[in-house]
């Protein structure tokens, strides 16, 4: 399925990238192009490793094999300045909000432009305000973070990643345990940030509806691969399984209910160790030991 | 085989630790310089490391001089020698105990509370958060703590010898009949400023910089989950308590063996 025609328009470039975990392959030659100016989510069942994509667009994370290029660099072959730079023209809203929890909601949203402008202290308060209003927060402003509730922590953070007026913006799951009400309003502002502000924005999410609506192109990802792609319509549509049981909701098919194990009658009737043992199997303490190498 | 196998994962796994750490230090000295640009970072970590440990401090440091205080006028009365107590408590908390105990508790109660701190911080993605937001939590969160840690070892460990003789001084002259003026005097009389004091500064700065250096670590590299903090912090506190022992027995080594 990695046959997406690169654009000439493209933001960031994701090329034959491979990446694991220990053994645990999370991307398996995967090629993705996210196009200047849209809405782009990577859907895929929990643990597909979307978030890690991000950590991998953002530089934080270094890939096996391939590469990924950002506005036309590659991310991993910059030096710490530039990369640096880079940063400051993207923003990310993390699935917890990352809000600095020692600060106001207030002084949260003024930190980037404090830490990368000289501008006055007036210019600040009227840009974070502007900021805060776009959120619909601006009366939120002199509140904690632990004051918040978890949408509105997710708006101030939107709020403090539009702070520098960035090129594209990364979300992480923004609808996760949203009430109704704040996912609509989260909806409709991501939407509204990437039309009025000329934003690019890049999606990770697996709830299927919210996304859809407001993605212009999806890429659906399983087990490190790339296993549907199109705009929401065609992936609606599409005649893969594995993409129907995603966007269906479906408990089983080709991506299995159950984590792979022994016979079910076979793991019942043999007890391997006593409940309360206290030595760890073997496998656990191996996957202790590479925890901690 | 099994026990071979984990002896030298755990060896490897141990000197890998210490190479993170190592580099987490280079990189945190470095970040220094831009602390000094901000002086706001330091002052608010002076208050939380520093001036928050003056309590606990203070009270320990007048316990440990009121019982050095009665061991030692036990002791020196069996040779009839009670008016060299103040030489005695002074230097006892000079040379050992303030920098020991001040470190043992600075890394009890500012340690792991560094540790715990920076450890929720990566929990939560703050640290994630500000690397994405192009700030170095290097410089921004961890340099202003160390430096913060490093510069208020010494003067606690000076505040707990302070209050430590007058402690010792409470119960000699007060409470078991010592000369007040022999108790000043025989102090200010063999207590040698560069052999004494200064030693004693010199270990409290090596502590300081140690402990601040291992919560900080620890909290840097611990598995951002509830455990996986909680884990951190115990290490704090463990391997402050190994380091600061052994480093004392080092420097004692070194700068009193030939005494």
């Amino acid at each position: 399925m990695d046959n997406h025609v690169p654009t000439q328009d493209s933001i960031v470039t994701v090329h034959n990238l491979t990446f694991s975990r220990g053994e645990k392959k999370i991307f398996d030659d995967i090629s993705l192009e996210f196009e200047r100016g849209k809405v782009t989510a990577i859907m895929g069942p929990s643990g597909t490793g979307k978030t890690t994509l991000l950590k991998l667009i953002g530089g934080q994370l270094f890939p096996d094999h391939g590469s990924i290029m950002v506005s036309g660099r590659n991310i991993h072959h910059l030096k710490h300045d530039d990369l640096y730079a880079l940063r400051k023209r993207m923003g990310m809203l993390f699935q917890s909000g990352a809000l600095l929890t020692d600060m106001s909601v207030f002084e949260n949203v003024a930190y980037p432009l404090r830490e990368h402008t000289q501008l006055p202290e007036s210019m600040i308060r009227t840009l974070v305000l502007m900021k805060l209003e776009a959120v619909g927060l601006r009366g939120a402003r002199n509140l904690m973070p632990n004051e918040l509730s978890g949408g509105m922590a997710r708006r101030v953070a939107l709020a403090r990643a539009i702070a520098l007026d960035p090129m594209m913006i990364l979300y992480d799951e923004p609808f996760t345990g949203q009430d109704p009400i704040s996912m609509g309003a989260l909806v409709h502002l991501i939407k509204a940030l990437n039309t009025t502000l000329g934003l690019t924005s890049i999606i990770v999410s697996h709830d299927v509806h919210e996304t859809a609506a407001i993605a212009d192109y999806i890429y659906v990802l399983s087990e490190g691969k790339v296993i549907g792609q199109g705009t929401p319509k065609e992936i609606f549509d599409s005649p893969s399984l594995w993409v129907q049981q995603f966007m269906n909701g479906a408990a089983d098919g080709p991506v299995h209910f159950h984590y792979p194990a022994k016979n079910y009658m076979e793991d019942l009737l043999h007890s391997e160790k006593p409940i309360f043992s206290r030595q760890r199997p073997p496998s656990d303490r191996t996957s202790k030991r590479k925890r901690y190498s | 085989m099994e026990f071979f196998q984990n002896l030298g994962a755990s060896t490897r796994s141990s000197f890998t630790k210490l190479g993170r750490g190592s580099y987490f230090l280079v990189h945190l000295l470095a970040g220094i310089s831009s602390v000094l640009v901000r002086p706001h970072l330091l002052l608010k970590q002076l208050h939380s490391v520093g001036v928050l440990s003056f309590l606990i401090i203070s009270i320990s440091g007048l316990f440990v001089g009121m019982v050095l205080g009665l061991q030692g006028f036990y002791i020196l009365s069996r040779f009839g020698a009670e008016e060299t107590l103040g030489v005695m408590v002074a230097a006892s908390l000079v040379r050992e105990l303030g920098p020991v105990v001040t470190a043992l508790l600075f890394a009890g109660r500012a340690g792991s509370a560094l540790t715990a701190e920076i450890g929720l911080m990566k929990a939560t993605e703050q640290l994630s958060g500000m690397e994405m937001m192009a700030i170095d939590p290097i410089k921004r969160i961890i340099s202003p703590r160390f430096l913060a840690g490093f510069l208020s070892m010494p003067l606690l460990a000076a505040l707990f010898s302070c209050v430590g003789i007058i402690g010792g001084q409470l119960v000699g002259t007060g409470l078991l009949g010592v000369d007040d003026g022999a108790y000043w005097s025989q102090m200010q009389a063999n207590l040698d400023f560069q052999g004494d004091i200064i030693n004693g500064v010199i270990k409290s700065i090596v502590f300081g910089f140690v402990t601040s250096w291992i919560a900080l670590f620890e909290g840097y590299d611990s598995i951002p989950t509830a455990e996986g903090v909680s884990r951190a912090t115990t290490r704090t506190v463990v391997n402050s308590a190994f380091s600061i022992l052994g480093l004392d027995f080092i420097l004692t080594a070194l700068m009193f063996g030939d005494n």
